[in-house]
C-alpha cells in the first residue's frame, strides 16, 4: 500500500463519517457502528446494514382468502413500531409468518440481513433471537412463576443438556432483575395458573425478555390489563427501546400514543396501518391519523 | 431494577430422596425381601404381574400426565418387550417340546425346516435385553419421529397410536410373521437354564420386578425433577409457548415418548416370565387404553399415583373376575366414568383434597 | 296334468277330458320311444341304462320327456320289463302312455347319484327344445357343467331351432365346449376359437382342464388352448376388476354410513366417541328385534321388517345417544382425551349389557327375501342385492344429512353452536339443547349404520369394536368437520382395502392401509380437506 492510497482511503473514510452524521437515520444501527469489513458469522444476526427485519411482499392465502397481500414491513435496529388495523387485517397472520408458525406463499423475510426466515422452524428462529407474545396470554399453567421464567431464560436447549442442566449464578441474578421488572418478587414461589390476567401478560413480558431477544415481537401485550399495568406496560416499553427492536400490535389508542409520544426518540416514531393484508399507511401517528384512506376504514369508523 | 433483588427467592426444590421417599422405599424394600418369600404361589405372581402392570402405567404418566400426550398404544410396547422375552424363553424349551426338536414346537407344527431371521440370536440372554428395550424403543421412535415432526397432536396423535397397535396386532395374528400366530408362546420351561415353574424362581421374578419398579420410579422422579422434566410439563401446558422460547419440542416429546416406550418393554420382559404366556391379544387397543385408565385412577402427573392406580384397577379385577365375572366390564366401564367426571386428579388428588380440607379445619 | 273330478261345473270337466283325450292321441301318435329302449333305459347296469339314455335322447319327444321327469321324481315302477309311471296311484305305460292297473310285482327303480346326474343333464338338454326362453336359457346354465360330445345332435337341433340370438350364441358356445373333447383335431381347433370368444370362467376352467397333459397331447391344439385361455383372461379381468370395485364401494359405503355418524359428533362437535361402535351395535340388535317381532306377530309381513327397523334403530340409538350427552358427555366438552376415556368405559358397559341380555353368541338376522341373492352383471361378476341397497342407503342418508346440517333451522343451529358457541347462546339459541340434539343425531346416524351392517354381517356383541378404528381413520384422513371429505375418505379407503386385498391379503392389506394413513397424516396432517388459518387453531 502506498502512502496516496492510504491518504485517499483516509478521506473516504472521513467523508463518510460526515455523511453519516449528517444523516441520523444511519446512525441507528443498534450502537453498532458500520465497518468496511466484518465477517458474518452463521446464525447469529448481522444488523450492521441498519435494519432487523425484512419483510418483503409476503402473500398468505387461506382456502383462497388473502390474509396476507404482498405485504412489506421494514423494522430499524432499536426502533419501537406500533402497527395497528381493524380486525382481520392480518396482523397475528404477520407474525405467525415472522416467528415460522405460518409459511407464505410468496414473498421474502429476513431477520438481520442474513437470517432467512422463511427457512427455519418456530424453535430456531426463537433462538436466534426473536421473541415472541401471543395475543392470549401464554403460560405455563402449571409451573410457578419462577420455572416459567428460568425455562425462558437463555441457555443451551437441547435435551441432553437440559435433563442434567443446573441454575447457574448468572442465569439467577438475570431471574431476579426480571421478577422486579415485572413486580412478580413477591409471587415468585405462585403457580401461573393462579395469577391474573395482567399478572401473566407481564409473566410473559417477562419471559420473553429472559430469552434477550433482539426483536420483540408483541400481540396487544395490554389486553385485559387495568389503566395503572398498561401504563406500567408502557413505561416498560419504553425502557426496551434502543436496547431491543420492539413491534407492538395493539387496538388501544391511547396506549399506542403513550409508546409514540413517551421516550426519548418520540418524532422518528413510525406507526403501520395494516388493512386488509397490506401496508394502508405509514407514519407518524398524526400523518396516520389525518390520512383520508385510515380515517374511512379504521380510525373513521 | 437497579439494585439486584435483596428478596431471597424461595427456589423449592425437593431432593431425589426426599424424607417421605425414603420411608417409601425402606418399605417396599423390607416388603420385597421380607414378606413376598412367605405369600402364598398365587399372590405372589399376582403381585409381580401387577408391578409389571405398575411399570406401564408410570410409563404412561411421563408420556401422559406428564407431557400431555395420551398414547393408546403403550400395550404394544409392552408386548414388544414380551414377545423380545418370549423368543428367548422358546429357545431355552430347547427339545423339552411336545415335537421333541430344536425348533420351537409352533414352527414345527407349520413345517417350518429352520428359524426365520427375526429369530437369530434368540438364544442368548444378553441380546434378548437388548432387543426387550431396543424393539419398543426403535419403534416408538420412528413411529414418533414422523408423527411428532408433523404435528400430530391430542387426540389425532392418541387415534394414530391406537391404530398403531391394531396394524400390529393383526400382523402378529400372522403365521407367517413367525411369532407363534394367535397362540403366542406359552409353555416355558426355564430360564437361563433354571426351571422356570418353581416357587422361588416365582419369588426372584418377583422381587426383581420390584425392584425394577424401583428403579423406574426413582428414574421417573428424576425426570420430572430436572429442567428437562419442567420442559415436558411446559409443552403439556403451552406447547406453542415453549417452541417460540427456543426449544425444539420435536426431540424432547420424542425422547420422553422414546424412553416411556422402553420402560413398557421392559415391564413386559419381565411380565412374560411370571405369568407364562404372550399372545397378540396385550396388543388389542382395549389393552392400551386400561393402561391409561391405570394412570387416570391413580392420579396423572403425580408418580405414585399411577402405581397405586395400577394396583387399585388390577387388583379389583382379580377380585371381581373371581366373584363376579359378569360384572367387572361395568365396574371397568364405570370407573372410566367416574374417574374422568368426578375424580381428574384421582386417588392422589382425592387423598390431598381430603388431607386439606382436614388440614384447614 | 292333474285330473280333478272334484272340480264343480260341467264345462271344466268337459274340458279336462278333452284335453287327456287329445293328449293320449298325440302321445301315441308321436312315440318314437320303443319298448326296447324304455327297457333300457330302465333296467340292466347302470352303464347301459346311461348308454340307452345317450342313444334315446338323438331324437327325443314327449314320451322321453315323461320318463325321464317320472325317473327324477322316483315315480316309475317295473313289472316284466315294462315301466310303468306311477302317479297319484294311477299307473300309465311308459311306453304307449296309456293308463292301465299296475301289476302287482311292480318294483321300483333305483337311480344312483350317476345315473340322476345324467338325467338331469338330459332333462336340460330336453329343456333346450323348450317354447319358454326362460326355460331354454337355465337349460343351456345347467348343461355347461355336464358338456359331453354325444348330446352334440341334441345341441345341433337346438341351435337350428333356436331365434333368440343371444341363446343362439350361448348354444354356439356349449357346442364348442362339447367339441372341444373331439377325436378330431381340426374340430378341437375350431372349438377352442369358438369358445375363446367367451368370458366366463367356466370356459376358462374347462380349457385348463384340456390343457392337462393327459388330456390334450397335440401340440399345436396345445398353444391353442394357452392363446384361448390368455383371451378369456384379458376379458375376464374386467369382471374382476369391477368386482373389486364394487366390494370397494361397498365397504366404502358401510365406512360412509359409520362415519357419517362421527362426522357430526367428532367433526361437528369435537366429540371423540369411542362407544361410537356401540351405538351401531345397538341399531344392529334392535334390527334383529324387530325382526323377530315381526316373524312372530306378523309373519306374513315379515319381508318388509326392514323397513320398519330402520326408523325404530335410528330411534334407539338416538335416544341412548341423547341420554349419554346429558349424563357423561355434556360435562367434558372441550376435553377431547377425557371424553375419549370416558366414551371407551360407556362402550365397554353397552358391550357388557348386550352381551347379559342377548348372550355372548352373534345373533341371526335374515335378508329379507327382496334382499337376497343378485344380478349378474357379467360372467364372472354377481352384485348381490343387500350390498347394492347398502350402497344407495348410504347415500341417501348422506343425503339426508346434508340437507339437515345445510338447510334446515337446527342444521343452522348446530354450526352456529360448534363455530361459536358463546355468541349462539347470546343469540337466544339453547345451545345444550342443540348438542343434546346433535349428538342424538350422529347416534341415531350410528344406529342406521348398525342396521344396514346387520344386513351384511354378523350380529354380535362385539360388532362395533372391529369398525371403529377404522371408521376414525376416515374422519381423521377425511379431515374434522368435513362431510366432503368425509365421503371421499369413506370411498377411498374401501376401494382401496379391497385392492390391496385381492393383492396381499386381508390382514397385510389393513395393515398397508394404517401405514397409508400413518404416512399421509404426515403430509396433510389436517385431513384431505385442512381448514386452514384461524378455524383451524381451535
Amino acid at each position: 500500500m502506498t502512502p496516496e492510497l492510504l491518504e485517499a482511503g483516509a478521506l473516504r473514510r472521513e467523508a463518510y463519517e460526515a455523511k453519516r452524521n449528517a444523516d441520523e437515520s444511519i446512525s441507528q444501527s443498534g450502537g453498532q457502528s458500520a465497518s468496511f469489513a466484518r465477517v458474518v458469522q452463521p446464525n447469529v444476526v448481522d444488523m450492521s446494514a441498519g435494519g432487523i427485519l425484512y419483510v418483503d411482499e409476503i402473500t398468505v392465502s387461506f382456502d383462497g382468502f388473502r390474509a396476507l397481500n404482498k405485504l412489506s414491513l421494514d423494522i430499524r435496529v432499536g426502533e419501537l413500531r406500533c402497527i395497528i388495523g381493524p380486525n382481520g387485517a392480518g396482523k397475528t397472520t404477520m407474525m405467525d409468518v415472522i416467528t415460522g408458525k405460518t409459511k407464505p406463499d410468496s414473498g421474502k423475510a429476513f431477520f438481520g440481513s442474513n437470517i432467512d426466515l422463511l427457512r427455519l422452524r418456530e424453535s430456531e428462529i426463537a433462538e436466534r433471537g426473536i421473541g415472541r407474545k401471543f395475543q392470549k396470554p401464554t403460560v405455563f399453567e402449571q409451573l410457578s412463576v419462577f420455572e416459567n421464567l428460568e425455562l425462558a431464560a437463555k441457555t443451551d436447549r437441547r435435551v441432553r443438556r437440559t435433563m442434567f442442566a443446573k441454575l447457574r449464578p448468572s442465569e439467577l441474578d438475570q431471574l431476579h432483575a426480571t421478577l422486579t421488572l415485572i413486580h412478580l418478587e413477591k409471587d415468585s414461589a405462585r403457580i401461573a395458573g393462579n395469577l391474573s390476567h395482567g399478572q401473566k401478560q407481564w409473566l410473559e413480558i417477562g419471559m420473553l425478555l429472559m430469552q434477550n431477544p433482539k426483536l420483540l415481537l408483541l400481540d396487544e401485550p395490554v389486553a385485559g390489563m387495568t389503566d395503572e399495568e398498561t401504563e406500567r406496560t408502557a413505561e416498560l416499553f419504553l425502557s426496551l427501546e434502543g436496547k431491543h427492536s420492539l413491534v407492538v400490535v395493539e387496538h388501544d389508542m391511547k396506549f399506542i400514543g403513550e409508546l409514540l409520544n413517551g421516550g426519548q426518540r418520540e418524532k422518528k416514531k413510525v406507526v403501520t396501518v395494516l388493512h386488509e393484508g397490506s401496508v394502508l399507511a405509514e407514519g407518524s401517528l398524526a400523518d396516520v391519523q389525518s390520512n383520508e384512506r385510515v380515517i374511512e376504514v379504521y380510525l373513521g369508523r | 431494577m437497579s439494585s439486584i433483588s435483596a428478596i431471597a427467592i424461595p427456589i423449592q426444590r425437593t431432593s431425589l430422596f426426599s424424607n417421605g421417599v425414603r420411608r417409601g422405599l425402606v418399605a417396599s424394600l423390607v416388603l420385597l425381601f421380607a414378606v413376598v418369600p412367605f405369600l402364598p404361589d398365587f399372590y405372589v405372581t399376582l403381585l409381580g404381574k401387577i408391578m409389571c402392570f405398575a411399570i406401564c402405567a408410570l410409563a404412561m404418566d411421563l408420556i401422559w400426565g406428564y407431557t400431555g400426550i395420551l398414547s393408546l398404544g403403550h400395550g404394544l410396547f409392552f408386548a414388544l418387550g414380551g414377545y423380545a422375552m418370549g423368543m428367548y424363553l422358546m429357545r431355552q424349551i430347547g427339545r423339552d417340546g411336545v415335537y421333541k426338536q430344536d425348533l420351537p414346537d409352533f414352527m414345527v407344527f407349520l413345517d417350518w425346516k429352520e428359524l426365520p431371521w427375526q429369530w437369530t440370536g434368540s438364544e442368548h440372554f444378553f441380546w434378548a435385553m437388548i432387543l426387550v428395550v431396543a424393539a419398543p424403543g426403535l419403534l416408538a421412535f420412528v413411529f414418533g419421529y414422523f408423527a411428532f415432526r408433523s404435528r400430530i397432536k391430542g387426540v389425532y396423535f392418541s387415534i394414530i397410536t391406537q391404530a398403531m397397535t391394531f396394524a400390529a396386532m393383526l400382523l402378529f395374528f400372522r403365521n407367517e410373521t413367525g411369532f407363534g400366530g394367535n397362540n403366542g408362546f406359552t409353555d416355558f420351561k426355564r430360564i437361563l437354564d433354571i426351571p422356570i415353574a418353581t416357587p422361588s424362581m416365582r419369588i426372584a421374578l418377583c422381587v426383581i420386578t420390584g425392584l425394577v419398579l424401583i428403579g423406574f420410579y426413582l428414574i421417573a422422579r428424576y425426570i420430572v425433577q430436572s429442567k428437562y422434566g419442567r420442559v415436558l410439563q411446559a409443552i403439556r401446558d403451552a406447547e406453542s409457548r415453549v417452541l417460540f422460547t427456543g426449544y425444539n419440542t420435536l426431540w424432547y416429546k420424542l425422547s420422553i415418548w422414546t424412553i416411556s416406550a422402553m420402560m413398557c418393554g421392559v415391564a413386559g420382559a419381565l411380565y412374560v416370565p411370571q405369568v407364562g404366556i404372550i399372545n397378540p391379544g396385550e396388543m388389542s387397543p382395549a389393552a392400551s387404553i386400561e393402561i391409561a385408565i391405570w394412570a387416570a385412577v391413580g392420579g396423572r402427573a403425580t408418580l405414585i399415583g399411577p402405581i397405586l392406580g395400577a394396583f387399585f384397577v388390577n387388583g379389583a379385577k382379580s377380585w371381581f373376575t373371581v366373584a363376579f365375572p359378569e360384572f367387572w366390564l361395568y365396574f371397568l366401564g364405570a370407573l372410566f366414568i367416574a374417574v374422568t367426571l368426578f375424580l381428574p386428579q384421582g386417588i392422589v388428588g382425592l387423598i390431598r383434597k381430603l388431607a386439606n380440607k382436614r388440614g384447614q379445619s | 296334468m292333474p285330473v280333478s273330478l272334484s272340480c264343480t261345473g260341467i264345462a271344466r270337466l268337459l274340458s279336462n277330458i278333452l284335453v287327456i283325450i287329445l293328449f293320449s292321441v298325440i302321445a301315441q301318435y308321436n312315440w318314437a320311444l320303443s319298448a326296447d329302449a324304455v327297457k333300457a333305459i330302465t333296467t340292466g347296469e347302470n352303464d347301459d341304462r346311461i348308454a340307452a339314455l345317450t342313444k334315446a335322447m338323438t331324437s327325443p319327444d314327449e314320451s322321453l320327456t315323461r320318463l325321464i321327469d317320472a325317473l327324477l321324481d322316483d315315480a316309475v315302477k317295473i313289472a316284466d320289463g315294462r315301466a310303468f309311471i306311477v302317479r297319484d296311484g294311477k299307473a300309465i305305460d311308459a311306453v304307449s302312455g296309456i293308463e292301465v292297473p299296475l301289476p302287482s310285482n311292480a318294483e321300483d327303480i333305483i337311480n344312483n347319484n350317476r345315473v340322476r346326474g345324467e338325467l338331469d343333464a338330459a332333462k336340460a338338454a330336453l329343456s333346450l327344445l323348450s317354447t319358454d326362453r326362460n326355460v331354454r336359457a337355465k337349460a343351456i346354465i345347467e348343461l355347461k357343467d355336464a358338456a359331453d360330445e354325444a348330446r352334440l345332435p341334441l345341441i345341433d337341433r337346438a341351435i337350428a331351432k333356436e331365434s333368440d340370438a343371444e341363446l343362439k350364441a350361448k348354444l354356439q358356445q356349449l357346442r364348442a365346449a362339447m367339441l372341444v373333447a373331439s377325436t378330431d383335431k381340426s374340430k378341437r381347433l375350431d372349438a377352442i376359437a369358438a369358445l375363446a370368444s367367451s368370458g366366463e370362467p367356466s370356459v376358462k376352467s374347462l380349457l385348463q382342464e384340456r390343457l392337462q397333459p393327459s388330456a390334450e397331447s397335440d401340440p399345436e391344439v396345445r398353444a391353442a388352448l394357452v392363446g384361448a385361455i390368455k383371451t378369456i383372461d384379458g376379458k375376464l379381468v374386467w369382471g374382476e376388476r369391477l368386482g373389486v370395485i364394487f366390494s370397494g364401494a361397498s365397504l366404502g359405503s358401510i365406512l360412509l354410513l359409520v362415519a357419517l355418524g362421527l362426522a357430526i359428533t367428532y367433526g361437528l362437535m369435537g366429540v371423540i366417541n369411542m362407544a361410537h361402535g356401540e351405538l351401531m351395535m345397538i341399531g344392529a340388535y334392535t334390527t334383529y328385534f324387530v325382526q323377530n317381532l315381526f316373524r312372530q306377530y306378523l309373519p306374513d309381513a315379515f319381508d318388509f321388517y326392514i323397513l320398519a327397523a330402520i326408523p325404530v334403530a335410528f330411534a334407539v340409538a338416538a335416544l341412548v345417544g341423547a341420554a349419554l350427552e346429558r349424563t357423561v358427555i355434556r360435562w367434558l366438552y372441550g376435553r377431547p382425551l377425557e371424553t375419549l376415556l370416558a366414551t371407551w368405559g360407556i362402550s365397554l358397559m353397552l358391550i357388557q349389557l348386550v352381551r347379559s341380555t342377548f348372550g355372548a353368541q352373534n345373533v341371526p338376522v335374515e335378508n329379507p327375501s327382496w334382499l337376497s341373492g343378485g344380478v349378474a352383471v357379467m360372467a364372472n361378476l354377481t352384485l348381490p342385492y343387500n350390498r347394492i341397497a347398502i350402497i344407495g342407503f348410504a347415500f341417501f342418508v348422506l343425503l339426508l344429512v346434508y340437507l339437515l346440517i345445510n338447510k334446515t333451522r337446527l342444521g343452522l343451529f348446530v354450526r352456529g353452536v360448534t363455530q361459536n358457541r358463546t355468541m349462539a347462546s347470546c343469540m337466544g339459541v339453547n345451545t345444550a339443547r342443540i348438542d343434546t340434539y346433535a349428538f342424538a343425531l350422529g347416534a341415531g346416524i350410528a344406529g342406521l349404520a348398525g342396521c344396514a351392517l346387520s344386513q351384511v354381517g354378523n350380529v354380535g356383541p362385539d360388532l362395533g369394536q372391529s369398525y371403529i378404528v377404522d371408521s376414525f381413520m376416515v374422519v381423521v384422513l377425511g379431515g374434522v368437520g368435513q362431510l366432503a371429505g368425509t365421503v371421499y375418505a369413506a370411498l377411498g379407503l374401501g376401494v382401496l382395502n379391497k385392492f390391496l386385498e385381492g393383492w396381499t391379503g386381508a390382514v397385510l392389506a389393513k395393515i398397508f392401509v394404517l401405514v397409508f394413513i400413518v404416512i399421509f397424516i404426515q403430509r396433510r396432517p389436517q385431513g384431505i380437506f385442512a381448514l386452514k388459518g384461524r378455524s383451524a387453531e381451535a
